[in-house]
């Protein structure tokens, strides 16, 4: 069986399909069988989506049977629908909608901030050997700074306003993009870009025709993580000094003692932050069709 | 001697233009510490006539492609110099146009956006379209124009590269081992190709190969470049030969078997051949 032996030859005794692992040291035919099997099901759209949908739905149950049989008080664990009803409470008070937008407004801007400037400075650091030399060590000091640690500082400087959430997003984004990009710029074919001055482009046309297309796939992995940064330092601004918010309606519900609204917004924020990776991450897979 | 040149209209049987290698020697700086320098190639002088293909032969490392990359710009000569048509090469030159060994497509491109990479700047759209059409038809690959990189085979992605390279209208064209990563038969094929496009767009070619039969079917003038043993270092012209006949020529004729002999002995190949002792065999006596 050739695709036995082709997986064979990469790791001796082992089987890898899609991530898991299978021991081939017995049963051979058997367990390649069921190799390729699972491996026509997990290609499937819909078993991906139901298998995904598995541990939220068991969870969900566990947790409705819990707080039903009152195996934990309702102060430390309120039920799925305590939870909801808040949900539904704050958006009638008009909390639900002013929070939500506030919060993405600050992400969005954050998020555009350091994923430009990280694309610049990503750019520079990548492409020419002095801004390399000149820049990297201290980006790479700044980097290792944690992120909380700037709160203070931001807070003297910019106040509790916009200003001081917008920049400490923009931080948490800037990062990723600039590693990202700064890696995948130096590691650009050597000879496409020769092949580029060879038929007489240089600077900004060589970078625009042959070194940013190179790296837009990196450059897209990079936005995505850029954009869970962002949500991170959205709540860690808003928890620490803020009037609005998802942040802030957390630390609010907290000192209420809402703690239905708590679950809420942590399920919110889960929610929002999966919904916009997976937009980042649809737009990633298009690229990638069309760019390799 | 100013090249103000009617180049403009360089569609031109005419745009081929002459090369001349003054005295072109080459040294690597050394890999690290303060060694000497080390030489490649030194003391190439040699004049290439306008619309002439010539073939340089040589061992692998022996700097072959460290002199077409000094014609094309890419490298720079430490003694000497090249000129083109006249005048001295400094940096990338727009009269020269380069075939790698590899067809360096860029994969986001289609074929055609490949080959229009080559027009020179300011080609104005329209024209540039045209152009880059005949091309790819010319080389063959009409039906392949909207395909990616990845789509193709490497024959046709080496044919793209050509294709790619004729765009930029060179008066020189320098190929550096264009066919080397095909496989055999392929290469033939490619062969005759390159003549039929040297026929509908002539230029001078300077070719590097390490195939002698390649050089022999393909050049008006074979270069061999060797080291001298025990000589100076660094590699120089050690044969030059006029191929004679006019191409396409029969590739199993005996004229062309002496010559390959010749060139084979230069290159340091033991022939196994029909006991004619080797032509050097006076410097390298063949053991038992």
């Amino acid at each position: 069986m050739t695709y036995q032996s082709e997986r064979d030859e990469r790791a001796p005794g082992v089987v890898s399909v899609q991530g898991a692992s299978y021991d081939t040291t017995e049963a051979r035919p058997g367990r390649a069988f069921l190799a390729r099997g699972t491996g026509r099901l997990t290609s499937k759209t819909w078993f991906v989506l139901v298998a995904g949908a598995i541990l939220p739905i068991l969870a969900l149950t566990t947790w409705t049977l819990v707080s039903a049989n009152d195996l934990v008080p309702s102060s430390r664990l309120p039920s799925p629908a305590d939870v909801w009803f808040a949900g539904v409470d704050l958006a009638e008070r008009g909390l639900l909608a002013s929070d939500v937008a506030i919060s993405v407004q600050r992400v969005l801007l954050g998020f555009g901030i350091g994923a430009a400037l990280g694309l610049s400075v990503g750019a520079i650091v990548g492409l020419s050997r002095i801004g390399d030399i000149l820049l990297s060590p201290s980006l790479a000091a700044l980097r290792a700074v944690p992120s909380l640690a700037w709160v203070p500082l931001l807070i003297l400087w910019f106040k509790i306003g916009e200003d001081s959430k917008v920049i400490l997003i923009a931080i948490g984004a800037f990062f990723p993009v600039y590693t990202t990009v700064s890696a995948a710029l130096r590691h650009v074919d050597r000879q496409l870009v020769e092949a580029g001055r060879a038929f007489g482009l240089g600077g900004p046309r060589l970078f625009a025709t042959v070194q940013l297309p190179a790296v837009i796939p990196s450059v897209i992995s990079g936005l995505r993580l850029a954009l869970a940064q962002a949500w991170l330092f959205l709540v860690a601004a808003e928890l620490i000094a803020s009037s609005m918010g998802l942040g802030f309606r957390l630390v609010d519900s907290q000192n209420n003692g809402r703690i239905d609204r708590i679950f809420f917004v942590i399920i919110l924020l889960a929610v929002l932050g999966k919904l916009s990776d997976s937009l980042v991450g649809l737009f990633e897979r298009w690229i990638k069709r069309r760019w390799t | 001697m100013t090249t103000t040149a009617p180049r403009q209209n360089a569609r031109d049987v005419s745009r081929a233009v002459s090369i001349d290698f003054d005295g072109v020697g080459r040294a690597f700086a050394p890999e690290r510490g303060s060694g000497a320098a080390r030489p490649v190639l030194r003391d190439i002088d040699l004049h290439v006539e306008p619309g002439e293909v010539v073939a340089i032969l040589g061992t692998s490392g022996c700097g072959k492609s460290t002199l077409l990359r000094i014609t094309a710009g890419l490298d720079a000569a430490s003694a000497g110099r090249v000129r083109i048509d006249g005048s001295p090469v400094s940096g990338i030159d727009a009269r020269t146009a380069v075939g790698f060994q590899e067809p360096r497509l860029l994969p986001w491109r289609t074929v055609h956006d490949n080959v229009a990479l080559g027009l020179p700047r300011g080609t104005p759209r329209s024209e540039g379209a045209v152009r880059v059409e005949k091309l790819i038809d010319l080389v063959g690959l009409g039906e392949f124009a909207g395909h990616r990189p990845r789509e193709i085979s490497g024959g046709m992605a080496q044919r793209a590269s050509l294709a790619r390279a004729l765009a930029r209208n060179p008066g020189v064209l320098l190929l550096d081992e264009p066919f080397g990563a095909l496989d055999a038969l392929t290469r033939l094929k490619m062969q005759d190709l390159l003549l039929d496009i040297l026929s509908a767009e002539p230029t001078t070619v300077l070719l590097v190969t390490h195939d002698v039969d390649e050089a022999l079917q393909l050049a008006d003038r074979v270069v061999l470049l060797a080291r001298d043993e025990g000589g100076e270092p660094g590699a120089t012209i050690a044969q030059l030969l006029t191929v004679p006949g006019a191409r396409p020529r029969d590739r199993g004729s005996s004229e062309l078997a002496e010559l390959r002999a010749s060139l084979l002995d230069g290159l340091g190949i033991d022939r196994h051949g029909d006991g004619r002792q080797p032509l050097a065999s006076a410097t390298a006596p063949r053991s038992l």
